[in-house]
């Protein structure tokens, strides 16, 4: 298949561009709701908006009333998302929480996917224990108890928890922490007794949640997939994250590089425009050299998942720390060829830079993925 | 079975019965390949057959027409084969100069008398070709050459030297870039095809850090080159020149290394290391290599429907020759001071090292990375005063 977008993910790519650069830009969506201090954090009309677009349920079956498309499409919105930082609970339902609930029953999807199609329902995803990604790792375990199950355990880093209307929990149900066996994904109901939130708020604004499962009690109806047989499930859920999250921070990368060489065509400094010093240009050729290889890689990997290929784990990984990496370099170079403006909160680089950071540590840092690729490639 | 996937199962199953074991090895060094020509010496009965093979199916350039030696391959078709020749572990049957430069030069610009002749004869493997472009005192700064062709009517009489002329002394014929027009800089040089056994042509070797002479100085001392050969219009040369350059840096960048790119991690495994840091290195290497080897894939998608950037070349070069002498770098790191050894059997007669070395000239050879980031910074980037 070749690395470029059909002529339907062409036109997706073009409508969702127009739609993102009118109704999600930075001033309506991220500055607005930052300065309000929204406790969301993001804006439901926009969800509303997105589910017109036929956003929400994309990676939906068609039976479930989603459009049955690929991580290439979603990541196509999510490039648009990154390049204008625009806050939504996309990444966390639309593909992650979907992708859990792919594998759920048939009362679990209707459940909750009418509700994520129609744009009026938010998933959170609750993996991490602590401060690092380390998801190999499980300790909060839900119990047997009665028909059902008795949740305990603390999570960290749940963006969107606190607006969540449901909660994909990572748990252990059999076996010690570090087990690849007896981990199970449930869907938590929000309002299931016993669920406490510390909520933050994010250096990018984004609001995230420390949550504590203190004994939720969970009927079976919960459960997604096998009762202790959730790691494939939740490997597919990691890998949606990663591959959304690398496509989202190409955005990223290359919103603050056009907003960089904008600057540098439009800067004058010693009666020169300060886009003519070779010691500018070089670094700016070297950063469009950078950004053009994470978004061939990110392709890449989307394709390779789509397609169910046997390298995708690996080429996920790549693609995660190659875009972090170089989503990275945009931004330092960005604020850096600002000069002083660049620090202020005035201007739009800043945001691309707090932005990044997020992201990168969003389903795993570089250096994380880094050591997934020397494993998976057996040294 | 869609027409790709029975096309795919035809090329598979023609690899299979046709791909010589010995040709199904990885290629070592530079001796390994198969560059054709009058003189070459094939290094088995192998590469030979596969070559010839290949030639006659049109599969040694696999997407020319088939009128001028090719197999007429679309560019899907062209990627399956590039696929299953990979997948297959099989090697290029022949390598040259004149399929990766002069080839696209010719097709864009030849006439039709020309295409015939000269393309006919490089995708049979009869003529090998050098390529003349630098010179002593014209480097990065090439449209300053000074190789003069003088118009003597019915042919031209060139006097000059080039520099860095790779494998000038194995080579059949040049294509060359001559000065013929003194008065203008870019629109005073044409570009011309000669002999190399033509009376006043010489050359002579240049020895490397690497200990090998790849390149060679070549000298014209009152060459006849009759009017006929030139490519494209008189004192058009340079775009002809430009057009070709674009070839050679994605050629040189290494695109269409493709899938099978394998990580030099496992150099640790390989030799029993037990260090973390360079553990790290090498990991953060591979993945630089990987995402590269996937934009090597999708440049050459884009190229062939037209739809990569005009310059892309240039940025492909930049990264994918800093990305090889960075492997280098790695690799001798990993082999420690067995790499050092310069002409060990344990090291094939420092083959590390050497390659090493060799790998320096790779950002500066068909335009130094800096040159390539002006481009860059001009022409995609359209950065003013650049």
């Amino acid at each position: 298949m070749p690395l470029y977008y059909t002529e339907d993910q062409a036109m997706l790519a073009d409508s969702v561009t127009g739609f993102m650069a009118d109704e999600g830009g930075i001033k309506k969506q991220l500055r607005h709701w930052r300065d309000i201090n929204c406790k969301d954090g993001f804006g439901h009309g926009l969800w509303k908006q997105f589910a017109e677009m036929g956003l929400t349920g994309m990676l939906a079956a068609e039976a479930d009333g989603g459009l049955a498309m690929g991580h290439v499409e979603a990541g196509i919105v999510l490039a648009e998302i990154g390049r204008n930082l625009t806050p939504s609970p996309f990444l966390t339902t639309s593909v992650m929480g979907v992708t859990a609930l792919s594998e759920a029953s048939d009362d679990l999807r209707g459940r909750w996917l009418p509700g994520i199609v129609a744009g009026e329902t938010v998933l959170a995803v609750a993996i991490d224990e602590g401060a690092k990604h380390k998801p190999d790792k499980i300790a909060c375990r839900a119990e047997r108890a009665g028909n059902g199950f008795r949740l305990t355990g603390a999570k960290d880093f749940v963006i969107h928890g606190t607006s969540a209307d449901a909660i994909i929990v990572a748990a252990r149900t059999s076996g010690s922490d570090s087990d690849a066996d007896g981990v199970t994904l449930f869907a938590v109901p929000k309002d299931a007794a016993g669920i406490g939130h510390n909520a933050v708020r994010l250096v990018d604004s984004a609001m995230a949640s420390h949550v504590r499962f203190d004994g939720v009690e969970l009927d079976g109806s919960t459960v997604i997939g096998e009762v202790d047989g959730g790691r494939a499930l939740l490997n597919k859920v990691l890998s949606a994250g990663r591959i959304g999250a690398a496509a989202e921070q190409t955005g990223v990368g290359s919103g603050a590089f056009a907003m960089t060489t904008t600057y540098l065509k439009t800067r004058k400094q010693f009666g020169k425009l300060i886009g003519e010093f070779q010691a500018l240009q070089h670094r700016a050729a070297h950063l469009y050299s950078e950004l053009e290889i994470a978004e061939a890689v990110v392709i890449k990997a989307q394709q390779l998942l789509d397609g169910g290929s046997e390298r995708a784990e690996l080429m996920v990984s790549v693609a995660k720390a190659k875009a972090a990496r170089v989503c990275n370099l945009a931004v330092r170079e960005g604020v850096q060829m600002h000069g002083g403006v660049g620090m202020t909160d005035e201007y739009d680089i800043g945001l691309y830079m707090k932005r990044e950071r997020a992201l990168t540590e969003f389903m795993g840092d570089a250096n994380y993925h880094a050591e997934r690729v020397a494993q998976l490639s057996g040294y | 079975m869609s027409e790709l996937e029975a096309f795919r199962a035809e090329i598979r199953a023609w690899i299979e019965a046709n791909c010589p074991a010995e040709m199904r090895t990885p290629v070592q060094s530079e001796d390994d390949i198969c560059w054709g020509g009058r003189n070459f010496v094939f290094k088995n009965a192998a590469q030979k057959a596969w070559m010839e093979v290949c030639a006659a199916k049109g599969y040694t350039v696999p997407d020319w027409p088939v009128a001028y030696g090719g197999a007429g391959m679309n560019p899907a078709e062209a990627k399956v084969w590039r696929e299953e020749m990979a997948r297959a572990g099989a090697r290029p049957p022949l390598s040259s100069f004149g399929i990766w430069m002069l080839g696209p030069a010719l097709l864009k610009f030849g006439t039709e008398e020309q295409k015939v002749h000269y393309l006919g004869q490089v995708a049979r493997g009869e003529i090998r070709w050098c390529q003349g472009y630098s010179e002593p005192g014209s480097g990065s700064d090439l449209v300053s050459l000074q190789t003069y062709g003088e118009d003597k009517g019915d042919h031209w009489v060139v006097n000059g030297q080039k520099i860095w002329t790779s494998y000038a002394d194995k080579a059949d014929w040049i294509f060359c870039l001559v000065r013929t027009d003194k008065a203008n800089t870019y629109q005073g040089i044409s570009f011309l095809l000669f002999d190399m056994t033509t009376p006043g042509v010489t050359t002579k070797p240049i020895k490397l850090i690497s200990g090998s002479s790849p390149f060679c100085e070549t000298f014209f001392d009152n060459v006849k080159v009759p009017k006929t050969q030139i490519v494209g219009q008189l004192n058009r040369g340079w775009d002809v020149a430009k057009y070709l350059l674009g070839h050679e840096r994605e050629m040189i960048s290494g695109a269409g290394g493709g899938e099978q790119t394998s990580t030099v991690g496992k150099v640790l495994t390989r030799n029993g290391l037990d260090d973390p840091m360079l553990r790290a290195e090498l990991a953060a290497f591979d993945i630089d290599a990987l995402a590269f080897a996937a934009m090597g894939e999708k440049f050459l998608d884009e190229i062939k429907v037209g739809k990569a950037h005009p310059a892309q070349p240039n940025m492909m070069k930049y990264a994918g020759t800093e990305l090889n002498k960075r492997r280098h770098e790695l690799l001798m790191a990993a082999g420690g001071s067995t790499a050092l050894e310069w002409d060990s059997e344990a090291t094939r007669g420092g083959a590390p090292a050497r390659s090493w070395l060799r790998t320096k000239a790779n950002s500066i050879e068909g335009g130094t990375s800096e040159v390539m980031l002006n481009v860059v910074a001009k022409r995609i980037l359209e950065l003013p005063g650049a």
